[in-house]
């Protein structure tokens, strides 16, 4: 076993944390997420540059043909960095076309950074049940066209193309009648909303009113790519929990022993000095998952890819919010200002917790397996 | 033992509710029950509704404007205005410095400030903190040197909530830099027009102006603006921190942010049921509102010991309740679910941005913001670690 990143993947962060650190600053990334863009075409260019839209999509459509595991490290210095640019829905929408297969041409544009991707899967009733799905699917195989309402899509008012899941047939919350589909974001029947996130990512309400769109795969089809698609994309946020995790806590270490109250450094208080450590054993344990995560993302084994994302995603979620919560308290007053990094990350912590599912909907899912009931 | 209010306290109760739906105005309701953020003119009016009728002050002594109602009273009143959605009347004026004042002022500083306070003719602030003296307040180094008739102020407090609409700061100044460090501190009262001072916005990680840090250059403050005895001030500080023991568990709000939680967690669905119907999230809430229930009855047992000092039983409640009210941001949180992650500060703030398709979503919009903001809870008045010293020191003896 090995658990250290190969020589091209420690590469590949490095370079990525020097461009962050040069480029890609607090204040930098503050005018970013504050502009009306809310992205920054530079910051696209040298993702790009570094290959990062390349690197999961296959050899044969000019990408690298990465797994999960080389994602990891890259999601981590995401993280890390607290980049907002709309990456993680490009590369996810790239996971979604290459599990359905039969479009090549689209693939090799996002890997050569033409095209940015959005996934609009969610609806306002489905919270965390990405089969819980109103929208329809209209008109015969060659001519579909779309309509309903997609929200919290992310990156959706940044995208070239969006990837829409809708129904069929079937009711409402069945796995059987649901279909992906590709869809313009410049053609008609389209309403896009751009907002502001509260991690200072974008995220846009989609109305799709009879919107011309393209099959993937046959009509019906499409949980099982759904479902191992946002499988991955969910590993790929622990990574990124982790980096962000693995920051914050080195600067709330360092807030410690530098802060002085009652004429010694605040870290010298055993209260807090237990509470480092419970945050801690927290990001060990959820850098541990992440790990196995992003080992079995790519799995074909569906169940357990399931089970053990799924315990990722509740390990992971649940050191995030301690991690996070701590570390803003352990800053006092500090913990609480816009202009400390220490709560961008609490935040973008907190939006993670609340995408591709919650730490209920994994325990959920987890104890529903079915090798979960074998004694 | 008895755990029933009388039939007195429950006819009181009624007036109170009486009072309530006659004059909440109805947009102010609307804000605080949807965790909008309030502005100066909504604290100021509701402010002065409740001095029109008598009210604003329950805690003051009758000769000064207060109300007489003993601690029940004032409990159900706290209780029945944040069910009903008010707006809260602000601790600064009212519950920090006016007891102060009326307890060590002079009787020029009783006449003049204490009307003004009942009825809101100045927006008060406290100016305590700074940079280098948080937890450890009686470090701080904001200097008060005498000048004739005056002192004159130099330094920096920060945290200061709201000072951007005050009237009057009050402040703990260093007078005599050479004793014990919490023997040198005074008690200042300070015009905020005052020459020399000046005001910067901190924003909160909700991007909400709700602090500030304040600057002091050179600023004369009169003599007679010193409240009690120069260098006794960390005394007037200590008892200033006392004083208002069982209010700070906010147990009506949480009551009124529990009955949000559940309608919200009725509205929202998993698997085509109400997610309070999920055995999982139910058991959260439930648990949540058994630790209202008992804090709720701590308070009770607080209040009916009234007339002993105020003591460190302040830190249990102060812990408890900030525990509880985060835990219902967090919860509210995790049941608005993805909705939660849209960030609109145009509605926040109670004016029309982004066109928002349905109730549900303009519901859920304030909550993520609302638990970033509640963060705050636990750190200020005496961070929630602080207030753990103080029962292992006070009450435990170790
Ligand atoms: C929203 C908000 C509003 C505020 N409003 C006001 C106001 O109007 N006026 C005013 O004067 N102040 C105000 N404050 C300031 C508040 O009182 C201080 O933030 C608080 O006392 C903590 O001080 P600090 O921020 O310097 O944190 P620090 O004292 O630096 O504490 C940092 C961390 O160390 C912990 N710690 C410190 N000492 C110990 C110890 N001995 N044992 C264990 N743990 C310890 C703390 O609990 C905290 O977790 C406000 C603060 C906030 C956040």
């Amino acid at each position: 076993m090995d658990f250290e990143p190969k020589e091209e993947q420690r590469q590949l962060a490095d370079a990525l944390r020097r461009w962050i650190e040069r480029d890609y600053g607090f204040a930098a990334r503050r005018d970013i997420i504050h502009s009306p863009a809310g992205e920054s075409p530079e910051a696209w260019r040298m993702l790009v540059e570094l290959g990062l839209t390349a690197l999961p999509v296959p050899e044969a459509q000019g990408g690298f043909g990465g797994g999960a595991a080389d994602m990891f490290f890259v999601m981590q210095e995401l993280g890390r960095g607290l980049v907002a640019e709309p990456y993680f829905a490009t590369v996810l929408g790239a996971r979604v076309l290459q599990l359905a297969g039969g479009q090549e041409e689209l693939l090799e544009r996002v890997a050569a950074g033409e095209v940015k991707l959005a996934c609009a899967l969610g609806e306002a009733q489905s919270r965390h049940d990405l089969a819980d799905i109103a929208a329809k699917v209209s008109g015969p195989v060659d001519a579909a066209a779309v309509s309903g309402v997609k929200t919290v899509v992310e990156g959706g008012g940044q995208a070239d193309m969006l990837i829409v899941s809708a129904r069929s047939h079937g009711g409402q919350r069945d796995r059987d009648g649901i279909s992906l589909l590709l869809v313009d974001a410049g053609t008609s029947g389209l309403v896009i909303r751009d907002g502001r996130a509260i991690d200072g990512r974008r995220c846009a309400g989609v109305t799709f009113d009879h919107a011309p769109a393209t099959l993937l795969g046959d009509p019906g089809t499409a949980w099982p790519v759904l479902e191992a698609a946002t499988d991955w994309g969910a590993a790929l946020l622990c990574a990124e929990a982790v980096g962000a995790m693995d920051a914050l806590f080195g600067a709330t270490l360092d807030y410690l022993k530098t802060r002085r109250q009652f004429g010694v450094p605040i870290g010298s208080f055993q209260a807090l000095q237990h509470r480092m450590a419970d945050m801690f054993i927290h990001l060990e344990q959820a850098r541990s998952m992440a790990m196995l995560a992003a080992a079995k993302a790519d799995s074909g084994d569906a169940e357990e890819r399931r089970r053990v994302v799924s315990a990722a995603r509740v390990r992971v979620g649940e050191a995030a919010r301690f991690v996070g919560q701590q570390a803003v308290q352990l800053h006092g007053g500090m913990g609480i200002t816009d202009e400390l990094p220490a709560a961008h990350w609490f935040k973008r912590l907190t939006a993670i917790g609340l995408t591709l599912g919650d730490v209920d909907h994994h325990l959920r899912r987890f104890a529903g397996q079915p090798g979960f009931r074998v004694a | 033992m008895d755990l029933n209010y009388s039939p007195e306290d429950d006819a009181f109760r009624q007036q109170v509710r009486d009072f309530l739906a006659a004059n909440l105005p109805p947009d102010l309701r609307r804000k605080v029950r949807g965790h909008l953020r309030l502005g100066k003119d909504d604290y100021v009016r509701w402010h002065r509704i409740v001095a029109a009728q008598g009210w604003a002050a329950p805690g003051w002594p009758v000769e000064y404007g207060g109300t007489g109602w003993n601690a029940v009273q004032r409990h159900i009143w706290d209780e029945e205005c944040a069910l009903a959605g008010a707006p809260p009347i602000l601790p600064f004026g009212v519950n920090m410095v006016a007891p102060v004042i009326m307890a060590f002022g002079s009787a020029a500083q009783k006449a003049h400030f204490l009307p003004r306070i009942l009825h809101c003719d100045d927006w008060w602030c406290q100016g305590y903190s700074e940079p280098g003296a948080g937890s450890d307040l009686a470090s701080l180094a904001t200097t008060a040197v005498r000048d004739g008739g005056h002192y004159v102020v130099n330094g920096q407090k920060t945290w200061t909530t709201l000072a951007q609409h005050a009237d009057m700061i009050f402040c703990l100044v260093r007078t005599d830099p050479a004793a014990r460090k919490q023997d040198g501190i005074s008690f200042l009262l300070i015009d905020m027009k005052s020459p020399g001072i000046t005001v910067r916005p901190i924003v909160m990680l909700d991007e909400e102006h709700e602090v500030n840090e304040v600057f002091f250059d050179n600023v004369r403050v009169p003599v007679e603006n010193l409240v009690g005895k120069e260098n006794q001030g960390w005394t007037y500080a200590k008892f200033l921190l006392g004083h208002e023991r069982t209010g700070i568990a906010a147990v009506g709000r949480s009551k009124r942010e529990l009955r949000f939680l559940k309608a919200l967690a009725l509205r929202q669905q998993l698997g085509g049921r109400p997610l309070l119907d999920d055995p999982v999230f139910a058991a959260k809430i439930a648990q949540v509102e058994i630790e209202l229930m008992a804090l709720e009855v701590t308070v009770l047992r607080t209040i009916a010991q009234e007339d002993r000092a105020p003591g460190p039983q302040a830190s249990l409640l102060k812990i408890k309740g900030t525990e509880v009210q985060q835990a219902l941001a967090e919860l509210m949180v995790e049941a608005a679910g993805p909705a939660a992650l849209p960030f609109d500060s145009a509605l926040l703030e109670g004016r029309h941005g982004i066109a928002h398709d349905s109730a549900d979503e303009m519901q859920a919009a304030p909550l993520a913001a609302y638990y970033f903001n509640y963060r705050k809870t636990s750190i200020y008045g005496g961070s929630n670690e602080i207030q753990k010293n103080i029962i292992a020191r006070m009450i435990l003896g170790l």
